[in-house]
């Protein structure tokens, strides 16, 4: 049964989810696309951070994104730490490659979701807030603040980090050390520890996207393997290491879901977004504003 | 004291002595299961994992069964389907178990129950849903109240009814228990000619529900029956305070796995209010039996320290009644001889914390006693309150209410 309110609601209503996945998935465009981590750890990075919000609301009564800010700084400190681990054991002997790499993060996202049990068991966590559990009304249509919050956040989040990318000059050393290393490294510059701080800034990223996960829908440990396919869906659709391709792409993915979601129903969602994916990658291998 | 009076005092003493011997050195009866302690299924797997801990801790304090101690061999199933058969392979060639209990919930136990079919052995079934329906295994007894098959939705769908609900929307979660609870329902539907407006299901992992709420609330359904999983019913129930489920809304729940544990409730808090959802056991006058108190005394200490559900109401007396009726059927059989157990398992009336159980010939229960509730007067952050009777209100089955259906689910929710 088609309607065009039905249709115009989905549209606004995937946008505003879409901007939600921008804002997790951002962090990965940095460490994935740019960086060349095959940081699969990423959602569950994401979902610890979630927790953390969830630890200083739940005992300090603390408004869930700024908890979120928070615990920027020390997710920063965890993302150099995380990847000054990586690069010693991994990248410095060159046996990063294929799929080594890849099982030092798979370990890392266990050992975090053994933790968060260990520490708060299996059950689901939520947040309170007062932009939780209500809506705006326009007529007949409502949507939920929650994720005018996270569009709106999330947004932000992104913009930020686009600029900071492109304008600033520690921006700057962190795009051309994912262009050429070896020539940043005979200009003098000291390619890893640029790397190592893209990566801190990745990861810190997580502190704001944790408080946004949270907010909007309940965590609980096991969380971050929904999040593994959605996250490297949009980084790969957007083109590796494109901030704002990554935008563009989970609007995209956001809006395809939100309308499969309504109109043709929702056992077709999943295999609408990476079918959108192939599709993307069959017409640009590079993705939608990869170079 | 006289030369012949010590003597035999001495032996007496000796015989005591070694008669005490052979029995600490008879071994344990083991009994063993795979249990979901990580991944979806684990908050459930856990406190009914410690139901059945609190059954073998006063079953052994009594003596244990046939004069020998319970023991349980308990492994990690991280709520896969995939792990469960080496398991029970392992705990029935390897670790020689006595019996079998099942892993909590369906999606765990249905790739065992081949495999004890084939070998003849008995399975306590563990909260699965209709496993035993094509296998038919006659050594299976389920410990859950769910009884036959269509109870479930015919008895949702009664209350519907009788408040003048026509025609229904129905919204599942892509997994086996939930698929299995649409299908009944949709069966009995068709049986009472109500039209069904909306059936859709949705994958797990979906995030957001606004999307999907929306489309159900424009087919202007009267019943909606929503068979969700833990991780969704929150987000659904997120979703309807927000985006409004219309007027003509007579009643809202019936499957919604999750809304049974604490922690779950806990959050949801007032957006739980006019929910009529299934249950098993609700500190209702009704609901109270032999032991039952003492039992939830004893639950609400350990489940502190064991960092499970506070309240434990869904499955942890469900796992102390499992072990009840292996207690009552190795005493009255005075053996391990599964057959033997099965058949008095079959023919006999039990006597359990969570009231009489009988069994019918596919192992189910002969009669539902599957509760549907309705939430009301609920507030935000409280887990407290569930402990006190009214915020659950029993309208299903007869014998055990303890109220009538609020209609419309609107008017409920207030």
């Amino acid at each position: 049964m088609f309607s065009m309110d039905l249709l115009l609601g989905a549209v606004v209503l995937g946008v505003l989810l879409g901007c939600f996945y921008a804002a997790v998935s951002v962090g990965l465009s940095v460490s994935f696309g740019l960086l060349d981590v095959p940081h699969v750890a990423h959602p569950a990075f994401l979902v610890l951070a979630s927790y953390g919000v969830y630890q200083l609301n739940e005992s300090y009564d603390i408004d869930p994104l700024l908890a979120g800010l928070a615990i920027t700084p020390l997710f920063f400190l965890f993302g150099l730490l995380a990847y000054r681990v990586y690069y010693e054991t991994f990248e410095r002997r060159g046996s990063d490659a294929g799929v080594r790499g890849i099982a030092f993060f798979f370990g890392i996202a266990f050992i975090i979701e053994v933790l968060i049990i260990l520490q708060f068991g299996v059950d689901q966590r939520s947040v309170s807030a007062t932009y939780i559990g209500k809506s705006w009304r326009f007529g007949e249509f409502r949507i939920p603040i929650r994720q005018l919050v996270a569009f709106a956040v999330a947004l932000a989040l992104t913009v930020l980090l686009a600029v900071y990318l492109s304008k600033t000059f520690m921006g700057r050393a962190i795009r051309a050390v994912a262009q050429d290393e070896e020539a940043l490294r005979l200009m003098g510059a000291n390619p890893v520890r640029i790397k190592q701080f893209a990566f801190g800034i990745a990861t810190a990223v997580l502190g704001i996207a944790g408080a946004l996960l949270i907010i909007v829908a309940p965590v609980e440990p096991t969380l971050d393997r929904a999040y593994i396919g959605r996250t490297f869906c949009v980084v790969v659709m957007a083109g590796l290491g494109s901030i704002s391709g990554t935008l563009i792409a989970a609007i995209i993915l956001g809006v395809a879901e939100s309308i499969v979601l309504t109109m043709f129903g929702a056992s077709w969602a999943p295999a609408i977004s990476f079918a959108m994916l192939l599709g993307v990658l069959a017409v640009r291998p590079q993705g939608l504003l990869g170079r | 004291m006289k030369r012949r009076t010590f003597l035999g005092g001495a032996m007496a003493v000796a015989v005591v002595g070694q008669g005490s011997r052979a029995l600490a050195q008879q071994p344990p009866i083991k009994i063993g299961m795979s249990m979901p302690q990580t991944g979806g299924l684990a908050g459930g797997g856990k406190a009914s994992l410690l139901g059945i801990e609190i059954w073998r801790d006063d079953i052994n304090a009594k003596g244990g069964l046939l004069g020998r101690k319970v023991e349980l061999v308990v492994y990690d199933d991280k709520s896969s389907a995939s792990e469960t058969p080496a398991i029970y392979a392992k705990l029935v060639d390897v670790d020689k178990v006595d019996l079998l209990f099942a892993p909590y919930a369906t999606v765990p136990t249905a790739p065992i129950m081949p495999f004890v079919k084939q070998r003849g052995l008995l399975l306590m079934g563990n909260f699965s849903f209709q496993v035993n329906s094509k296998v038919g295994h006659d050594m299976w007894f389920n410990n859950a109240p769910w009884g036959p098959a269509d109870s479930w939705a015919a008895s949702f769908l009664d209350l519907a009814q009788k408040a003048g609900g026509k025609n229904m929307a129905l919204l599942t979660a892509d997994q086996e228990f939930a698929q299995n609870l649409a299908l009944t329902a949709r069966d009995v539907a068709k049986q009472r000619n109500i039209p069904v407006v909306f059936d859709q299901s949705y994958p797990p992992n979906t995030v957001e529900f606004a999307s999907i709420i929306r489309a159900l609330k424009a087919a202007k359904p009267d019943i909606v029956y929503v068979a969700s999983y833990p991780p969704d019913s929150a987000g659904i129930l997120r979703a309807v305070n927000e985006i409004g489920i219309g007027d003509d809304v007579k009643i809202f729940g019936g499957g919604m796995v999750g809304l049974q544990f604490a922690a779950v409730m806990s959050n949801l808090g007032s957006l739980l209010n006019g929910v009529v959802n299934y249950n098993t056991w609700l500190p209702e006058p009704s609901m109270y039996f032999d032991g039952t108190k003492e039992f939830f005394e004893k639950y609400t200490k350990r489940a502190i320290e064991a960092k499970v559900d506070p309240l434990g109401y869904y499955l942890a007396p469900f796992g102390y009644a499992m072990g009840q009726m292996i207690e009552a059927a190795v005493g009255a059989t005075k053996s391990l001889d599964q057959k033997g157990i099965a058949k008095y398992l079959r023919e006999n009336e039990h006597k359990t914390i969570v009231g009489p159980i009988a069994f019918s010939a596919d192992g189910e229960r002969k009669e539902t006693a599957t509760l549907q509730a309705q939430f009301r007067g609920v507030k935000d952050k409280d887990i407290e309150q569930f402990r006190s009777s009214g915020k659950q209100v029993i309208l299903f089955p007869d014998k055990l209410k303890t109220g009538n259906l609020i209609v419309p689910f609107e008017a409920a929710r207030k």
